[in-house]
């Protein structure tokens, strides 16, 4: 659908006097499409609980605008937004038992008591809490009031659904199974959802689209996919990927027909010029130096390739992840057998230039992936 | 309890027993005290057997204190009645005043709000006898040395910083996150405060309400000095019982009992409450 559930328009945030505080959100702008589920993804003090705050009315925007299903709102109190919200420490009001937490808003919104049950029950029962309805909070664990505060918020009719790290305390295997259930609730029911979280899995597992955030900045905003294949900068390659994206500075050179990209310790990758598309080619011999970006899976290992050597080597029971010392740095890569290798043997490493990518060394944008101009 | 020796349990009850006899004996004694005339009092040896008397007790409630010199008119019902109207107004004041301070000041930061909240707490630092003359002086221009409202002003000076600086406290250990999510689920901020945060910071509240009325209660220098016979409390009031013919301690003993037996039941009632709003919080897994 096209009509936006969310506008965020030039947003900043400062903590402190504006434009002297700390900068926790930087010019933000992104537009939510109703029905779309968006993960907002960074390491901690990114400014992506920020940003959710000031969505829901917690924080004041310093500066811009955020409009909900094009109603601006960012200077409205919190009630008059239409947000439902399930809070990081989950806030459950002591007093009450699980099921009157989850019941509450719908009794302030004069829903009948009937409805109120039924939806209860629902939630409950998608959330795995029937049995501890009755208790409360304080004598509950943590991944029980989570899944509590997650089903206040779900429980709502709302333009919007904030979820700050929802899943944050549960087991893993219990988090698989929910993470398939809520966005099939969620789906089901056409809601609109953002949710703040620092774990990838967890943004690709839920998420239509991906905000990487960091710094205050949002680095890419874009389907869980195109941020793998196509990373923006030298920050979202290296931060969205299990294993990380190696990376290494290389000068760019020409011999005869062939680019080389020399690396520290007198190596070099070298291609021949046809390896590339023209494109990428000439954006390539425009500069002297540049970063080069390996995903881990891309890494072969060829009898004519670069020399590295073994530093570790882990099965990790359905692929090995081996390191290796190369170009003054490390390496990573994975194959999916089990690989015997001795740490400190030798092996040789060959990368295809439809895998790699290529960022701008100053700047870290990306130049380049495979054969496409970023 | 742990594994204990026979030896070391006599030693802890015997330091137990010291200790509540040490700190029971003043009160026990002022009990005894007030069932006994001035003679039985002063004998030498005193002596823990006597002939109890109510003498003391109907005298403070008639009013009509006889002694060797003549029949003498006590207030001290009157004074009785003060206190407690004086404190429970006090106090009644100072939450009403003190209570959304304490929320203001734990949840907004606003300029000054330190300096503010720091202000209010230097009313306590600084001696009443200090401003004693000032206040007299002021409360003699403006008409107010001698009326309930003037000392209920002044005692605001015990009360406010007390329930505004714990109370804060008690404010600022409940997560924001739990106010916010009751108002993001439709409610006001005042709804906000009067629904979640008053009711979770109940126990802190009912423990500076308590404190603030027994200080209210003991309070004795502002009632000397700013408040006459009429409006005396009884702390003040107990000075009439040192008479031209020697100091009744007979009454003055049924006196601190009666003055007492306020705050002591109160202190009971609210304990039991206090204790019961506390675990509730500390129950967590």
């Amino acid at each position: 659908m096209s009509q936006s559930a969310l506008t965020i328009s030039g947003v900043d945030k400062f903590y402190g006097p504006i434009d002297r505080g700390v900068h926790a959100v930087q010019n933000l702008t992104m537009e939510i499409g109703r029905g779309e589920i968006v993960a907002l993804l960074g390491s901690s003090g990114c400014g992506k609980t920020s940003t959710l705050r000031m969505i829901a009315g917690f924080e004041e925007v310093s500066r811009g605008t955020i409009s909900v299903t094009g109603r601006k709102v960012h200077t409205l109190p919190p009630v008059k937004r239409n947000v439902a919200m399930a809070f990081e420490g989950y806030s459950l009001y002591p007093p009450l038992t699980v099921r009157e937490n989850m019941a509450f808003a719908l009794k302030a919104a004069k829903l009948p008591r009937s409805e109120v049950d039924a939806k209860v029950a629902s939630i409950a029962k998608l959330l795995e809490i029937e049995d501890i309805l009755e208790r409360y909070p304080s004598s509950i664990s943590g991944g029980q009031q989570q899944r509590a505060s997650l089903g206040r918020a779900l429980i709502r009719e709302a333009d919007l659904h904030l979820l700050d790290e929802p899943m944050g305390q549960l087991e893993p295997q219990l988090r698989a199974v929910l993470r398939g259930r809520i966005k099939h609730f969620i789906k089901e029911r056409g809601l609109t959802a953002i949710l703040v979280t620092h774990d990838q899995t967890e943004a690709n597992a839920l998420a239509d689209r991906i905000a990487v955030m960091e710094g205050g900045v949002l680095q890419q905003f874009d389907t869980s996919d195109m941020i793998k294949q196509r990373p923006a900068n030298l920050f979202t390659g290296t931060f969205v990927g299990e294993p990380p994206m190696n990376v290494f500075e290389a000068y760019v050179g020409t011999a005869a027909d062939k680019i080389n990209l020399r690396l520290p310790d007198g190596l070099s990758l070298d291609y021949d010029k046809d390896a590339f598309s023209g494109l990428v080619r000439d954006e390539l011999l425009k500069r002297e130096r540049v970063v080069i970006g390996i995903r881990p899976y891309a890494v072969r290992r060829s009898k004519d390739g670069v020399p590295a050597t073994v530093s570790a080597n882990q099965w990790l029971g359905d692929q090995t992840h081996i390191a290796a010392d190369f170009a003054g740095g490390s390496l990573v890569l994975v194959e999916h057998d089990r690989t015997r290798l001795e740490l400190g043997a030798p092996i040789n490493i060959s990368i295809d230039p439809k895998n790699l990518h290529v960022f701008d060394q100053s700047s870290g944008m990306a130049i380049s992936h495979g054969m496409e101009l970023a | 309890m742990e594994h204990t020796s026979l030896l070391e349990r006599i030693l802890r009850g015997v330091a137990l027993t010291l200790v509540v006899i040490f700190f029971m004996f003043p009160i026990v004694w002022i009990f005894m005290m007030s069932f006994q005339t001035n003679e039985t009092i002063l004998r030498i040896p005193p002596q823990l057997v006597f002939k109890p008397t109510l003498a003391n007790y109907t005298a403070l409630i008639t009013g009509k204190l006889t002694t060797a010199a003549g029949t003498l008119d006590i207030a001290f019902m009157r004074n009785l009645w003060n206190s407690v109207f004086l404190s429970v107004t006090s106090v009644a004041v100072a939450l009403l005043l003190g209570v959304p301070a304490a929320y203001a000041f734990a949840r907004h930061k606003f300029r000054g709000s330190e300096d503010i909240a720091f202000t209010l707490l230097s009313f306590r630092f600084a001696p009443a006898l200090l401003v004693l003359l000032p206040l007299t002086l002021y409360f003699q221009k403006l008409g107010l040395s001698n009326t309930y409202i003037g000392l209920i002003w002044v005692y605001q000076l015990i009360c406010l910083p007390l329930i505004l600086w714990i109370v804060r406290g008690y404010f600022e250990d409940i997560p924001a996150d739990i106010e916010y999510a009751y108002r993001i689920a439709g409610h006001s901020w005042f709804a906000t405060f009067r629904k979640i945060a008053l009711p979770l910071a109940g126990p802190g509240i009912a423990a500076a309400g308590l404190l603030a009325f027994i200080f209210a209660w003991n309070n004795f220098v502002f009632a000397l000095v700013l408040a006459s016979a009429d409006k005396q409390p009884v702390t003040v009031g107990a000075l009439a019982f040192i008479t031209s013919s020697g100091i009744q301690y007979g009454q003055i003993s049924a006196a601190i009992v009666l003055s007492i037996t306020p705050t002591l039941a109160l202190a009971l009632y609210a304990q039991r409450y206090l204790v019961e709003g506390l675990s509730l919080g500390a129950v967590k897994g």
